[in-house]
């Protein structure tokens, strides 16, 4: 059962159409990504999801519920995190939590949360005096005090130095890990193969592709590459009567096959049987960075 | 209500931590007073003031300083950082309305405004034997209406500017038109008549207070045009109002 479906959602301002067509469902408990260049119409879908935009057609569910109507119930159980959103300069992290606690019914304590995302020794200070890193925890701290059952996170890492950006998707797993399901909307494909179970590829307003990243790559950009440095001569023929090698190159004493499916093992099956070692063997996957390319057009941001 | 009370506690402790603006808005009016007092010509009843001294006759206009400064100038760039850095759309996002933020920044403007005045009135009567408001009901009217006016006034710059740059361009010229024709810049005495009438009907309304702490109650029409001005200025800020 989706905690969260989109059906064919339509948003346009003026003349620009920024969400075109999406239909996406997104279960309990899981980290759900959503992918795409800037523009993609991203951002627009999920601010339909948190309630803060109208759509111009089709449908949200949240929790099975309509995000306008019963908005006062909804920002009871999602937390939102959103792009650039900062707080007053002078407000102290602990009294930024506490303030937003007091929204809630049933809050989380913003004492064991602020030590739960690292910033026990910042709490007297100023909003102001933080890292980006610590703002940045401090902002998804303030979309979790309210013990949500979805956290929505835009750009969560945007501006962090990798250190803190790896801290971060340490903590977003612990989050997940507590019961929480968790949208992520990320231009960074790294971060999408490293925490999101399954991910949509939005792209001029519509939903491209949406499956788990590893099957992503595969049906997206399926191509592997082996390199190997052979301890006798191989014949070409050897590897390329293989199904699953499309193309055999040399470069120097190097052997580079290209190919798909279970490719290492035919190759190196087939090497075995000549009684031929494959020296500096190494396997080249494509990356969600290339399935990206591959659906879009577009390099990724980073 | 709930939410409100919170957010309201916490905007008076940011508010107070920023001691700068603090002493500015509350104590910049008294300060220009003492200083004019100290002149001791500017102590004596002078024919020109229907006998008053000076600095009787020029304490409504100080009256004007802090309702321009916290009405056209300190509200609406408050308002307008708010909703530029997101602190407005994050609110959005939790069961607490962004209103509750706008209502607080309001209480506090009113706050400080109050404090200013009660601090210039006491100032003035202890130091320099500037009379209590003589038809306080008069004065407390004018006083909130013109009050009213202004932060309206304030509140539509706040609704129409998107960025806080955007607020100040529009503040900053309405704030030196307040004060120029609330007989700041240049005692109204020294303005031509023309402009001096004017100054009657544009907010806070000078005339009104002057009027009311001076002996008279103030012209309905005065009052009316303050009244009419907030409302329709009030009307406008709530229907462009923008939270993001």
């Amino acid at each position: 059962m989706p905690v969260i479906e989109v059906t064919h959602l339509k948003k346009r301002y003026g003349d620009l159409v920024a969400v075109d067509d999406v239909s996406l469902a997104v279960e309990a408990g899981e980290i759900f990504g959503v992918l795409g260049p800037n523009g993609a119409g991203k951002t627009t879908t999920v601010e339909c999801v948190a309630g803060l935009r109208v759509p111009d057609g089709g449908g949200v569910s949240v929790l099975g519920l309509d995000p306008r109507r019963d908005a006062a119930q909804l920002r009871q159980r999602v937390g939102v995190q959103l792009q650039e959103s900062q707080l007053p300069d002078r407000l102290r992290v602990a009294e930024a939590l506490e303030l937003y606690a007091s929204f809630y019914r049933n809050p989380a304590d913003p004492a064991e949360l602020i030590d739960k995302l690292g910033l026990g020794d910042k709490r007297n200070t100023a909003y102001k005096k933080l890292s980006g890193g610590q703002k940045q925890r401090l902002s998804i701290a303030l979309a979790l005090v309210g013990n949500p059952e979805i956290a929505i996170l835009d750009e969560l890492t945007t501006g962090l130095d990798p250190q803190a950006r790896r801290d971060t998707w340490g903590l977003i797993e612990q989050v997940r890990d507590s019961g929480v399901t968790i949208v992520l909307v990320t231009h960074f494909m790294e971060e999408a193969e490293r925490l999101c179970d399954r991910v949509a590829v939005i792209d001029r307003g519509r939903v491209v592709a949406l499956d788990s990243p590893a099957g992503l790559v595969s049906t997206v950009a399926p191509e592997q590459r082996i390199r190997f440095r052979p301890s006798a001569p191989v014949d070409d023929r050897l590897l390329t009567d293989l199904p699953e090698v499309s193309a055999v190159q040399r470069t120097g004493s190097q052997v580079v096959v290209t190919g798909t499916g279970e490719l290492l093992h035919a190759v190196t099956s087939v090497l075995a049987r000549h009684q031929i070692v494959a020296a500096d063997l190494r396997l080249e996957q494509s990356t969600l960075d290339d399935a990206f390319v591959e659906l879009t057009g577009h390099r990724p941001a980073n | 209500m709930h939410a409100f009370r919170n957010i309201l506690r916490t905007e008076a402790r940011l508010y107070l931590r920023d001691l700068p603006t603090l002493l500015t808005t509350i104590g910049l009016p008294t300060l220009i007073l003492v200083v004019l007092g100290l002149i001791p010509s500017l102590r004596k009843p002078d024919p020109t003031f229907d006998g008053q001294t000076f600095v009787s006759y020029f304490a409504p206009s100080l009256l004007v300083v802090t309702l321009a400064m916290v009405g056209v100038n300190t509200l609406p760039s408050v308002l307008a950082t708010y909703r530029e850095r997101g602190v407005l759309r994050r609110l959005a996002t939790t069961p607490a309305h962004p209103a509750a933020l706008l209502a607080a920044q309001l209480v506090l403007a009113l706050a400080g405004i109050l404090a200013s005045a009660l601090l210039l009135i006491v100032v003035a009567r202890l130091a320099f034997g500037v009379p209590f408001p003589r038809h306080p009901l008069g004065f407390t009217l004018a006083f909130i209406l013109g009050t009213a006016a202004l932060l309206s006034l304030g509140l539509l710059v706040a609704a129409v500017a998107r960025t806080t740059k955007a607020a100040q361009a529009l503040a900053v010229p309405l704030f030196l038109v307040t004060m120029f024709f609330g007989g700041v810049y240049l005692p109204r005495f020294l303005l031509p008549d023309v402009v001096a009438r004017i100054g009657d009907y544009t907010p806070p309304g000078v005339q009104a207070l002057l009027d009311a702490w001076t002996g008279t109650s103030p012209q309905p029409l005065h009052l009316a045009i303050m009244a009419v001005i907030a409302v329709s200025a009030g009307a406008g800020a709530a229907k462009l109002f923008r939270w993001e």
